[in-house]
């Protein structure tokens, strides 16, 4: 049999994957930064440091940043998807505090200023995919959720981590209707909530978190969908017992507590086998743990995902 | 002049006016889409757009008899085919919309969703049953059926109706107070359409009493 001829390229003419990605990378950032501008976007704006973690960066292309501040779920605000944009300005990110509590030894109420320094902050790209079949990318700020919860020194007893966010109907106006159990209640095993890939998140694309993507600090669990990445958080509480979320209280039947990613199990009003990546015209199929598998699927081995979905 | 009564150049001026305002959301979309104002998510945007309008204009279109028994103007009902067919138009880009942007003719995926889905199910229903509505709504085909077959046909507005609205509720994620609006205006409409009726009947019973 006859190979197709390869032209030899030498090693020095292709560029290091890294640096590739870092150019890509920047210019990226360039582009979705100046689109904002130009569209006059209501983002933080407030520059945030932070250093590329290798390990975490993606060859997917970035969705820009107006889109990722423009088409928010965030039903505090709004059920629309462009309301959240609008409404972001009520929402005061300073003072802000986040109370660490329940099984722990060393319960604390943490100032957002000292949670901003307690880790290094690392950018972390990470695919994003939304229960409702569509998909982002987007370059997060944060480090391990990890890294907060080892402060409190949880006991033996936490087997659970839930999430509260903030209730203020006055600069969250859609919390004056009762679409969801308000607060916002999210959950996690704590294997899961201590898996390196959870982050703390305080920013995207350089700067603090724009109010609408879930200021001053939030959680990304990638390889979930999106509704399990709780935003504007306030309360953290490790339990012994599981959590019923939000989601859970509104429809058992559609909302379970792990809602993994998973192109196996639908949602029972629609199909989970496609996604559409926002900028993209063809649907592209969905990933198990949305692509993650190789990092979590052990946290799930011997169970049924059918049934703990 | 009578505004219950209207003149037949007249007539054919307000038909211009109607016919040029129902294609107003169109236009206002193919601008959007021409200045890439649809937003992150365009095919999305055009899916619900196209399907608001699918029902606005059933409703319209069956809100057209009783604004009439209510007002007495009779020329109201020269405008509902008008009204019918484009709700039938804006119907037929909403399933050019699903078919060619949202599953780019994925048949196998299309069938499944008919099959599985139950929203998907009764809203392709509802937009299969339109199409003999709109089919036999010249005045060739209405003199063809005879008009009590015609009537008894086009009597199905009713459950499309229903099926558009529940097609609308079975499929929002939880805030379900766009579908219970348009389910509130078809509920009054066709209370209003009963009422008419019982009244009607009282009517006929005391004229063959006398």
């Amino acid at each position: 049999m006859k190979l197709p001829c390869i032209p030899a390229i030498p090693a020095s003419e292709i560029t290091p994957r890294e640096l590739f990605y870092q150019r890509r990378h920047f210019m990226q950032l360039a582009l979705g930064g100046s689109a904002a501008l130009l569209a006059g976007t209501a983002v933080g704006g407030e520059k945030l440091a932070s250093s590329l973690s290798e390990a975490y960066g993606l060859t997917d292309k970035l969705t820009p940043l107006e889109d990722v501040s423009q088409y928010n779920n965030f039903y505090e605000f709004d059920t629309s998807k462009e309301g959240p944009a609008k409404m972001a300005g009520r929402l005061k990110t300073r003072p802000w505090t986040v109370s660490v509590e329940g099984e722990v030894r060393k319960p604390k109420q943490f100032a957002i200023e000292d949670l901003l320094k307690l880790a290094p902050m690392q950018e972390r790209i990470y695919r994003l995919r939304c229960v409702e079949a569509w998909s982002m990318v987007i370059p997060w700020l944060g480090y391990p959720l990890a890294e907060l919860l080892k402060q409190v020194e949880p006991t033996s007893e936490a087997r659970y981590v839930e999430f509260v966010s903030l209730h203020d109907p006055e600069q969250l106006p859609g919390q004056r209707r009762a679409v969801l159990e308000w607060p916002y209640r999210e959950g996690l095993r704590i294997d899961e909530a201590m898996h390196p890939l959870a982050l703390l998140s305080f920013g995207l694309y350089g700067e603090v978190l724009p109010n609408q993507n879930g200021a001053p600090v939030r959680i990304v669990v990638p390889w979930k969908y999106g509704f399990k990445s709780a935003k504007s958080i306030v309360k953290i509480r490790l339990l012994k017992q599981q959590p019923t979320s939000s989601w859970m209280h509104a429809g058992p039947s559609e909302y379970g507590f792990y809602a993994n990613v998973n192109p196996e199990v639908d949602h029972p009003r629609w199909s989970q086998a496609k996604e559409r990546r926002l900028g993209e015209f063809l649907k592209r199929p969905t990933l198990p743990f949305n692509g993650y598998a190789e990092q979590v699927a052990g946290l799930y081995a011997g169970m049924d995902l059918t049934k703990n979905f | 002049m009578n505004w219950k009564t209207l003149e037949d150049t007249h007539l054919r001026h307000l038909k211009a006016l109607v016919f040029l305002l129902a294609l107003l959301p169109l236009a206002l979309l193919l601008t959007a889409a021409w200045q890439d104002n649809l937003g992150a998510n365009p095919i999305e945007k055009i899916t619900h757009n196209t399907g608001y309008w699918t029902l606005t204009f059933l409703l319209i279109s069956l809100g057209v008899t009783p604004l009439r028994q209510l007002s007495g103007a009779s020329w109201l009902v020269r405008l509902r085919r008008m009204l019918g067919l484009f709700a039938f138009f804006y119907a037929c880009l909403h399933f050019l919309t699903y078919l060619v942007l949202d599953q780019f003719f994925d048949w196998s995926a299309i069938a499944k969703d008919i099959l599985k889905r139950p929203y998907i199910t009764v809203g392709f229903a509802a937009f299969v049953l339109l199409i003999p509505l709109a089919v036999t709504s010249t005045n060739a085909m209405q003199r063809r059926l005879g008009g009590k077959n015609w009537k008894r046909l086009h009597r199905l507005v009713y459950l499309i109706a229903t099926a558009g609205v529940v097609h609308f509720a079975w499929l929002v994620k939880k805030d379900l107070s766009r579908p219970l609006l348009f389910a509130g205006i078809l509920a009054l409409l066709l209370v209003l359409r009963w009422i008419n009726k019982l009244k009607v009947a009282r009517l006929s019973r005391s004229y063959s009493t006398v």
